[in-house]
């Protein structure tokens, strides 16, 4: 596809879609949209759950690879890989979910530094760069902080940062406050005007679910099933809809069959006779260590109640709903539900719960109509009655239609309704919600509260909610402010208006807050000058050193972040090694042996003298019969039975040539092998001290002299331990980097990859990095063990030895890599891991049988697999005194297979989302 | 149907879809407990089978030919030839294991009775071939020469014939025995990681503590997990042992499929519980990785399957039992081999069924302190 040139794009708008459809298997998500969005302005995308919003942001942020149509960004079509490469340093990307594209485990200053490092800013600059937009968000007081250990608000802020920090022309926000509280929204989009007052080149794409703050928008898209219903600025959709609020002109805009059964949502009081305490907490307090979650909290919600809590993000809302579910247990202060104390372990209490949590936490694997079947047995719903209730909950919350989808593929808006369906599945009398509408349309907000009204005021269902619309707070009975821990303020909704003498609900709140805020001694809101800077950075989207770094970087603060798995990969592999190196034998020893002796002369005594003085046997009590003997082999008691005849001694003298029968058990071959050898071994004894008797032994005609070398002594460490190392530094690093890329995937960080101007392989190579490091150390430990524990000598060279192993964990890491590319799910990752480098390491590596006498498929895996070649190393270089010189073709061998493992491993990772 | 029956089998037939969906996972596992199985078996094992041999001959006669021919499959290979120069080189570089020098002259003077000498070069880090190999050249060698110079054997005629029948294995087979110890290796792999795993993913995606607010005991979590997981076992198991042991390998069968499967399911089931045990340690997937790998390493590998366990330092033996393993590799080895029934066995099941309970119930213990952690 060529590049279109830059007049073909009017100047004034950033990007336009051209017939663009898209689809997911059987979803439409996107349907010939043709779309035209200006440069210069904040563009708000608004719009039903699940009508293609995010798709069509991922099209324009070029993360997502195009169907059908043209997406032309920034002057040229976003689909042709160059282009994106060179124009991804020009757009920053937000995807959906609260700090989704963040590293948990690294640091506020950390992650932006990475997002920084990646579009090629180091050194001064991006610290100078770095403080000026941690300033700006509020954030700078915290530069030391995880970014998991923020508040939803915090995250956001942080990510903003983290898209800001390369100066972007254009910038892509996949509903960045949904989930976040009212006042942290508030100095979300503070910022985002200070940065284009500063910037008005600055081109913004936002997608949000707060009509509110659409309101703040240049111009809106309103799109609904893959099209484009309405386009304008707000104050001319409002005009045009003659609505007073954006929100009801976004419901009068939508076709008639989606806003059907719509209408305003009334609340009736409620009756008076419903006095009864439902729920009731006292003083409840939670601590994490030093750190107090919840500080004596208490209230008491009457049956049928409709109770909302409201605060910023991080409040302690949540610990206070867990400890009411039994999830958590308090620390300090009681809870009761129905008068009775909250006890974990009741399970009668919780089928009269229903409770749905922050985030997502049904199945996602699962499709939608078998979380509903899974929920209402485990429920304990009549079967009878099943079929029925689910089709009622499909139906009223528009599910229908997605019974087969599985729920990992539905829009958050959609996963949201599920998750409440599955709450209300069992007809509990107690509703527990956690941010239930975070990321749902105003629709379908208004019908789930039209059913939670008629949940509460026709069957007296007590409901106890949190949530961050502000109308839906005033919607509720009472209300429960909370900040740090604490309730500020506790009361009708209109009172804590009245008393606070603000207009609205929503700065009374923010009224509450602020004054919270300022009795702190860490104002998190001290917002400086927002960096301005010439314009994007420019970034080569050829292979980079410093890119490749950035992400060894990153990768390596991960690792260091998680003692617990730096400990075992060091720790493990030598208490493996000791395990194993001494519980591996080759040495057949301890064989119990029973004799059924029918003769009893002095001679059969003899005979069977030669056997008891075999070191590696050992007698048992003697049998009374043949039967008794295959019995106790049967048993696995013996390893051989011993039958002499009756008769044995007096055909002896005779020369009758009497037979004595032997019974082997053979079910492990290799010790009956070595067992009969020494069977034959006794009896020849027995044999040569007969003959000496007779006559005395002929002079051989030749000497055959048998020279054991490398391992002279014949010890079987000087073999073993070399090969458990060999095997250890396979597994480990292997196992270690084969999580590493679909984690990623997993948990959502890959986005980073499609987003940046980085090639594959930098990402590769850079993940490889911290685990060839720890693969070193692993190694440098164990050849260390080897020599002194093991006291196996190193008669060659040093350095022979660590170049095979350097090669060795790079081999390793990169099929750890492959692996990673391959599968879709840590589990497969982790099973094929062990599954494909465990046992062919064990079994071709020549850990067991010497590589050369294998053949067929035994000789293509031991010689298909790095594993037999750095065995041959660390033999070579251990116990047959070998250099550097003589190993080259096995080091060349092992380059091989990194280069393999790694161009595969590159072909199959993807750059953009399907 | 008792309700707590009930959630254990809905809980474990989600399971199941899950598992479905994963197709590399599907594949590996249908790999895992056939091909590799075949691979393995058929690969050579601990014993003298198709060692690589080389021969210097600087003698060029009768003799040295017959040497020469001495070495037979399915023992040696076929004899390659080298010069006296490339002996070191070739041996450094793990080519052959056993080096024949025939000297210059070796005929004639073996008939001549001035006693030369053959010279054997054995790769002693070759373990598990060097030593018998060394014995078995030295006599076929020795036998070859005799023979050659006319000379009857040595020893007499016997006055006392050994007879040793082999049972259970009567050609010492090693496909025979490499096949099973390799399905008992893909069991524990996966019966780990499928419920390790599966239990962190859970965690990870916030699905545990969904179900913990169900009226749902941890017990009832873990078993459906544990039941699903055998499940799964029991039918790779069944391929397995029909298809690949008594159908490509030619295993006959002695003992009681069902019997064995039987016992695959409990040991299934006390490896799940170690499985569920590790991931209330882990609290991330690349944790719970590291982890697995100290535990199922020296499950394979001194579980008496690979290397005989009465050769194995005392304290090791001793640590061993507390491994379902390693009565489970007593187990199959009775069963398929010796065709033992429920009577000689029932000591080894009751163990695997103690061990496994015991993981279970400090996992069971361990699932709820774990959950409260996970929210610090």
């Amino acid at each position: 596809m060529a590049v279109m040139a830059d007049d073909a794009l009017s100047p004034a708008s950033v990007a336009r879609l051209d017939g663009v459809s898209h689809r997911y298997g059987q979803v439409l998500a996107l349907d010939g949209l043709t779309l035209e969005l200006p440069a210069g302005c904040m563009v708000g995308l608004i719009g039903p759950d699940g009508v293609g919003k995010s798709t069509l942001l991922g099209l324009v942020a070029g993360v997502r690879r195009g169907q059908q149509g043209t997406v032309t960004v920034l002057g040229g079509d976003i689909a042709d890989d160059r282009h994106r490469d060179d124009c991804s340093p020009r757009i920053a990307y937000m995807p959906q979910g609260l700090g989704r594209n963040l590293y948990p485990t690294l640091s506020v200053a950390e992650n932006i530094d990475f997002f920084g490092r990646l579009f090629g800013q180091r050194g001064r600059e991006l610290a100078a760069r770095r403080q000026e937009l941690l300033d700006a968000t509020g954030l700078a007081p915290f530069p030391e902080r995880p970014a998991g250990k923020l508040s939803g608000g915090m995250k956001q802020k942080l990510g903003l940062c983290c898209a800001l920090i390369h100066d972007p022309d254009l910038l892509i926000l996949d509903e960045p406050t949904t989930g976040v509280d009212p006042l942290s929204r508030r100095q979300f989009w503070e910022l985002i005007e200070r940065i284009r007052a500063r910037r008005p080149g600055l081109s913004v794409l936002v997608a949000t679910a707060y009509m509110e703050e659409a309101e703040r928008f240049d111009t809106l898209v309103l799109l609904d099933a893959g099209r484009v219903l309405a386009t304008g600025a707000p104050a001319a959709l409002r005009a045009h809809t003659r609505s007073a609020t954006l929100e009801e002109s976004f419901i009068a805009l939508l076709p008639a069959e989606r806003r059907a059964g719509h209408h305003a949502v009334v609340i009736p009081p409620r009756p008076a006779d419903h006095h009864a305490v439902a729920i009731e907490a006292r003083g409840l307090t939670r601590r994490f260590g030093d750190f107090t979650a919840v500080d004596h909290v208490s209230f008491r919600i009457e049956r049928g109640e409709i109770f909302g809590f409201l605060g910023s993000n991080g409040c302690g809302k949540t610990t206070t709903m867990k400890m009411l579910t039994g999830l958590l247990p308090a620390s300090e202060g009681e809870a009761e539900l129905f008068g009775v104390p909250v006890d974990g372990k009741d399970l009668g209490v919780r089928l009269r719960i229903g409770y749905m949590s922050q985030s997502f936490s049904l199945y996602g694997e699962l499709s939608v109509l078998r979380n509903l079947q899974l929920h209402a047995r485990l429920l304990r719903l009549a079967d009878a009655e099943v079929p029925a209730r689910i089709e009622a909950l499909l139906t009223r919350f528009g599910l229908g239609a997605l019974r087969d989808a599985t729920a990992e593929s539905l829009p958050l808006g959609l996963r949201q309704r599920l998750s409440l369906a599955v709450a209300i599945i069992h007809r509990p009398e107690v509703l527990i919600l956690d941010e239930p509408t975070s990321g749902v349309d105003p629709v379908a907000r208004d019908q789930f509260w039209e059913l939670l009204i008629e949940l509460s005021r026709e069957q007296g269902v007590t409901i106890f909610i949190s949530t961050h619309f502000m109308n839906e707070a005033a919607r509720c009975d009472r209300i429960s402010l909370m900040h740090a821990g604490r309730v500020l303020a506790q009361d009708t909704p209109a009172a804590l208006v009245a008393a606070s003498g603000t207009a609205t609900l929503e700065e009374a709140f923010i009224h509450h807050l602020e004054q919270a805020r300022a009795g702190e001694a860490m104002p998190e809101h001290e917002a400086g000058e927002v960096p301005v800077h010439a314009g994007a950075i420019a970034a080569s989207a050829h292979f980079s050193l410093r890119r490749l770094l950035t992400f060894a970087w990153r990768e390596h603060l991960e690792l260091r972040r998680d003692p617990i798995r730096l400990a075992f990969a060091l720790l493990g592999t030598l208490v493996l090694m000791t395990v194993m190196g001494f519980g591996i034998s080759l040495d057949v020893e301890h064989l119990k042996y029973a004799v059924l002796d029918q003769d009893r002369t002095p001679e059969s005594r003899a005979y069977l003298d030669a056997f008891h003085g075999v070191r590696q046997f050992a007698e048992r009590p003697p049998a009374a019969s043949h039967a008794e003997l295959e019995q106790r082999l049967l048993n696995a008691e013996l390893s051989f039975a011993i039958e002499i005849p009756p008769r044995f001694g007096a055909d002896l003298r005779a020369g009758r040539r009497p037979e004595v029968s032997f019974r082997l058990d053979g079910a492990i071959p290799f010790r009956a092998e070595t067992s009969r050898g020494y069977l034959l071994g006794a009896h020849t004894q027995f044999l040569n001290e007969l003959a000496r008797e007779n006559a005395p032994a002929a002079p051989a005609l030749a000497g055959i002299d048998t020279r054991f070398r490398y391992n002279q002594d014949f010890r079987s460490v000087n073999a073993i331990v070399p090969g458990v190392l060999a095997l250890l530094l396979l597994v480990i690093p292997a196992t270690l980097t084969a999580l590493g890329v679909v984690r990623e995937k997993e948990l959502g960080s890959i986005t980073n990859l499609y987003a940046s101007p980085a090639t594959r392989l930098e990402f590769l190579l850079g993940k490889q990095l911290p685990y060839i490091g720890v693969g070193l150390i692993n190694f440098a430990l164990m050849a260390f063990m080897t020599v002194t524990l093991f006291d196996v000598p190193l008669k060659g060279s040093l350095t022979a030895l660590a170049a095979g192993a350097a090669l060795y964990v790079w081999a390793a890491t990169s099929f750890g890599l492959l692996i990673s590319t391959l599968t879709s799910t840590q589990i497969a990752a982790l099973f094929g891991s062990f599954i494909l480098t465990m046992l062919p390491s064990i079994n071709f590596s020549g850990l067991i049988a010497p590589i050369s006498s294998m053949s067929g498929g035994a000789a293509v895996m031991g010689y298909s697999f790095p594993a037999s070649y750095f065995l041959a190393i660390a033999v070579g270089a251990f116990t047959k005194a070998l250099g550097p010189a003589a190993l080259v073709p096995k080091y060349a061998q092992l380059l091989l297979f990194c280069l393999v493992y790694l161009s595969l491993a590159r072909a199959l990772l993807r750059t953009r989302e399907r | 149907m008792n309700p707590h029956l009930r959630n254990v089998l809905e809980l474990g037939r989600k399971e199941f879809v899950a598992l479905a969906r994963d197709r590399v996972l599907v594949v590996l596992i249908i790999y895992a407990f056939t091909v590799l199985i075949y691979v393995t078996a058929t690969a050579t094992g601990i014993e003298l089978r198709n060692a690589s041999i080389a021969f210097v001959d600087e003698d060029a006669s009768t003799l040295s030919a017959r040497l020469i021919d001495a070495p037979q499959p399915p023992y040696f290979q076929h004899p390659a030839r080298i010069s006296n120069a490339e002996i070191d080189a070739a041996q450094d570089a793990g080519r052959y294991t056993f080096v024949v020098d025939i000297p210059p002259d070796f005929q004639a003077d073996v008939l001549a009775g001035r006693q030369p000498t053959l010279q054997v070069n054995v790769d002693a880090t070759a373990m598990s071939q060097a030593g018998i190999g060394a014995n078995y050249l030295q006599q076929i060698f020795s036998a070859e020469i005799a023979e050659f110079a006319g000379r009857r054997r040595a020893v007499p005629i016997e006055p006392v014939t050994q007879v040793v029948r082999v049972a259970f294995n009567p050609n010492l087979r090693m496909p025979w025995f490499l096949g099973p110890m390799m399905i008992i290796n893909s069991i524990t792999l996966l019966s780990i990681v499928l419920t390790g795993a599966a239990m962190i993913r859970e965690r990870e995606q916030g699905t545990l503590e969904h179900l913990l607010v169900l009226p749902l005991t941890p017990i009832e979590i873990m078993l459906a997990k544990v039941w699903a997981t055998a499940t799964v076992i029991v039918v790779a198991s069944a391929l397995a042992v029909t298809l690949m042991i008594h159908g490509v390998l030619g295993v006959p069968s002695r003992g009681s499929l069902a019997l064995f499967l039987s016992a695959a399911f409990i040991y299934s089931c006390s490896v799940a519980a170690i499985g569920i045990f590790l991931a209330t340690i882990a609290r991330s997937m690349p944790q719970l990785g590291l982890l697995a790998i100290p535990v199922v390493f020296p499950m394979g590998m001194l579980s008496g399957g690979s290397t005989p366990l009465d050769s194995m330092p005392l304290a090791v033996q001793w640590v061993m039992q507390f491994s379902p393993s390693t009565h489970f590799t007593a187990v199959m080895q009775a069963i398929l081999y010796r065709g033992a029934g429920f009577a000689v066995i029932w000591p080894q099941f009751a163990l695997m069924l103690a061990i496994g309970t015991l993981f279970f119930a400090i996992a069971a213990h361990r699932l709820r302190a774990t959950l409260a952690r996970a929210a610090d």
